[in-house]
């Protein structure tokens, strides 16, 4: 039987203490193979984002065990959690979260530059490439602050995509364009998952981006109900 | 490193107008640094120069004569009391042998022997009572730069010539070239030509001293061999304990320090000295507190982006380096700028050379402008360890999320 790509089981998460207390995830359980290209859905307040941030190691579970490549996350120290983070995860938020005084082509290598400290001329090569796959051959060498919302985000996807790592988790990445670019951006993650076989765990409220996905995930009162 | 330093940088030019400000802000304190290097260290080379600069760094001198008494073979207790004799009649008959090795020795810059005695200057009925010093003529501005004090003559203190101050040239209605009579304690008297008049600013000097040839000198005071003291300029004159010591040990003679009859003095300039660095230190904590105020703004707008670097999986230590670098390079900046405005400004200021009272005795030379940049990098670094520290604690969820 193959290993799952990550798998997360009993999960839970509490903020504050005392009667502040607000337990979001209860005992969470997920299972997601290599490959996937999976739909997060779920209301308002059903825990997703916060799923999702743990799964990014971002943020740890107050219980619950988490791994993912076979690595025990749950224990792992904040300078581990860094390290993979950075060559397994990839992250496209809703509001692309580019740096603005960089250009395109420097946002996209951000994530090996960081690593390896410095700019490296195969970083550049492999930035340029997936920009050029992203159709933003053009506007590479553009800042941040003039490029169109669908080319920001297309840029995002470039940049989460850097490292090529195992999982991309995008929370909303169409919620703030407008239905043709997140058309395109949406073709742009499929034609990646299908071609490279990264996995996809996209948070959305849109039920067409949930269709375009292969599995959909039904997250509801801090846990998976379908 | 690099990465580091191209994501400073990118900082430091995308927001021109508050990098610039912040810049000049950092160059102001290192101009008020190199100022006040300038100012103090001017001013304690100036005061030394018209103090101790003037004086003998080194002075053998003769013993003062005791003479003995003769007690009456009685009984009861014998009262006296005895004026120290103050005169230097006695004489330093062996120093001669020692000059050419007090000469080798290291820092010694000039040796000059000495007679010295008082008398009266007269000029038909008026008198005024002087202190004589007989030097040799090459060596007369050896130890006080009689040279530069000149205000009509020239130095020449050949036969039968004499230096005068420009006050009692002035009381006596003294004139150059003008025949004096010289009348020492002893009760000798020479005719001498007044061959130059000297202003030091001081008025003992200048009404009270005069100036002869050694030669003259032991007319006066009739002794035909020895000198009354020998007198030594040193090239570094903060070197005069030292040297004394030594002048001691080799001779065996009566050698005393500038620095035992000038406590005053070194305290003076030790208060001066400490009073610069305190400004100085003041300058580099303004430096401190402009550029972790700035950078701590400046993280605290950057928030956002530190937490997408991090949610990237850039490490702490990668943020830390990048503030580190910004408040390094904003310190080399400023520290560049104000080095340069310093070098501009004070080349306004008359040279070391030019030094007059009345003016701001500002030494060009004694900027400390390396120091300053120096320590204004240092300063900078260490203020930025705060902001960068508080920015590498940024929680990437809270930060992408604002």
């Amino acid at each position: 039987m193959t290993e799952p790509l990550l798998d997360v089981r009993d999960l839970w998460k509490t903020f504050g203490e005392g009667d502040a207390a607000t337990q979001v995830l209860k005992g969470l359980n997920l299972t997601m193979a290599h490959g996937e290209m999976s739909a997060l859905l779920g209301p308002s307040g059903s825990g997703k984002s916060t799923l999702l941030t743990i799964l990014g190691t971002l943020m740890r579970p107050t219980s619950g065990r988490h791994t993912m490549l076979g690595q025990d996350l749950t224990s792992a120290s904040d300078e581990d959690l860094t390290e993979f983070r950075n060559r397994h995860i990839g992250f496209v938020f809703q509001f692309h979260n580019l740096l603005p005084d960089f250009t395109a082509l420097e946002n996209v290598i951000l994530p090996t530059a960081v690593r390896e400290g410095r700019e490296t001329s195969a970083a550049r090569a492999r930035g340029r490439e997936l920009l050029v796959r992203m159709g933003l051959a053009d506007r590479m060498d553009y800042l941040a602050t003039s490029l169109s919302g669908g080319q920001k985000q297309r840029v995002a996807v470039a940049r989460a995509l850097m490292n090529s790592p195992e999982l991309v988790l995008a929370d909303e990445p169409t919620g703030n364009l407008d239905r043709a670019a997140a058309n395109q951006v949406m073709e742009t993650i499929d034609r990646l998952n299908r071609e490279e076989g990264t996995t996809f765990l996209i948070s959305t409220h849109d039920d067409k981006i949930a269709a375009r996905c292969r599995r959909q995930i039904l997250v509801g009162d801090g846990q998976v109900t379908g | 490193m690099l990465y580091a330093l191209k994501i400073a940088s990118r900082y430091m030019t995308s927001n021109k107008a508050q990098s610039a400000l912040l810049i000049f802000g950092v160059a102001v304190g290192v101009f008020i640094f190199i100022f006040m290097s300038a100012l103090i260290g001017g001013l304690a080379d100036y005061i030394l120069s018209r103090t101790a600069g003037d004086l003998s760094h080194v002075t053998i001198e003769a013993e003062a004569r005791v003479p003995s008494l003769l007690l009456p073979d009685e009984k009861g207790a014998v009262l006296l009391v005895q004026k120290k004799d103050t005169s230097r009649e006695a004489r330093l008959s062996s120093v001669d042998a020692f000059i050419p090795v007090i000469e080798q020795l290291p820092g010694v810059k000039a040796v000059s022997r000495e007679i010295t005695g008082g008398g009266f200057l007269k000029r038909g009925v008026q008198s005024a009572q002087v202190s004589v010093t007989g030097v040799e003529p090459a060596k007369v501005s050896a130890i006080i730069n009689l040279k530069s004090y000149l205000v009509a003559g020239t130095v020449d203190l050949g036969p039968g010539k004499v230096l005068i101050g420009k006050k009692l040239a002035d009381d006596m209605s003294y004139r150059l070239g003008q025949t004096v009579e010289l009348q020492a304690d002893t009760g000798i008297s020479q005719s001498l030509i007044v061959s130059g008049i000297y202003e030091i600013g001081s008025g003992g000097p200048d009404r009270r001293q005069v100036y002869v040839s050694l030669a003259v000198a032991r007319t006066l005071f009739a002794l035909p061999q020895g000198v009354s003291r020998v007198e030594i300029k040193l090239a570094d004159l903060y070197q005069a304990d030292a040297t004394t010591a030594r002048i001691k040990a080799i001779t065996g003679l009566p050698a005393t320090s500038w620095t035992e009859n000038a406590a005053q003095l070194l305290d003076a300039l030790k208060a001066q000295a400490q009073t610069g660095l305190m400004l100085k230190s003041f300058a580099l904590i303004t430096i401190v507190i402009g550029i972790a105020s700035a950078l701590l703004l400046s993280t605290y707008r950057r928030r956002p982006e530190i937490g997408i670097m991090r949610a990237m999986g850039a490490p702490r230590s990668f943020v830390v380096t990048v503030f580190v670098i910004q408040g390094a390079m904003i310190g080399l900046a400023g520290g560049l700028l104000g080095a340069g405005l310093g070098y501009l400004v004070l080349l306004a200021f008359p040279g070391r050379e030019a030094f007059k009272p009345g003016n701001l005795p500002i030494d060009i030379t004694q900027g400390a402008y390396g120091l300053a940049i120096l320590l204004t990098v240092i300063s900078a670094t260490l203020a930025s360890i705060l902001p960068a520290r508080a920015a590498s604690r940024v929680d990437p969820v809270t930060a992408i999320g604002q």
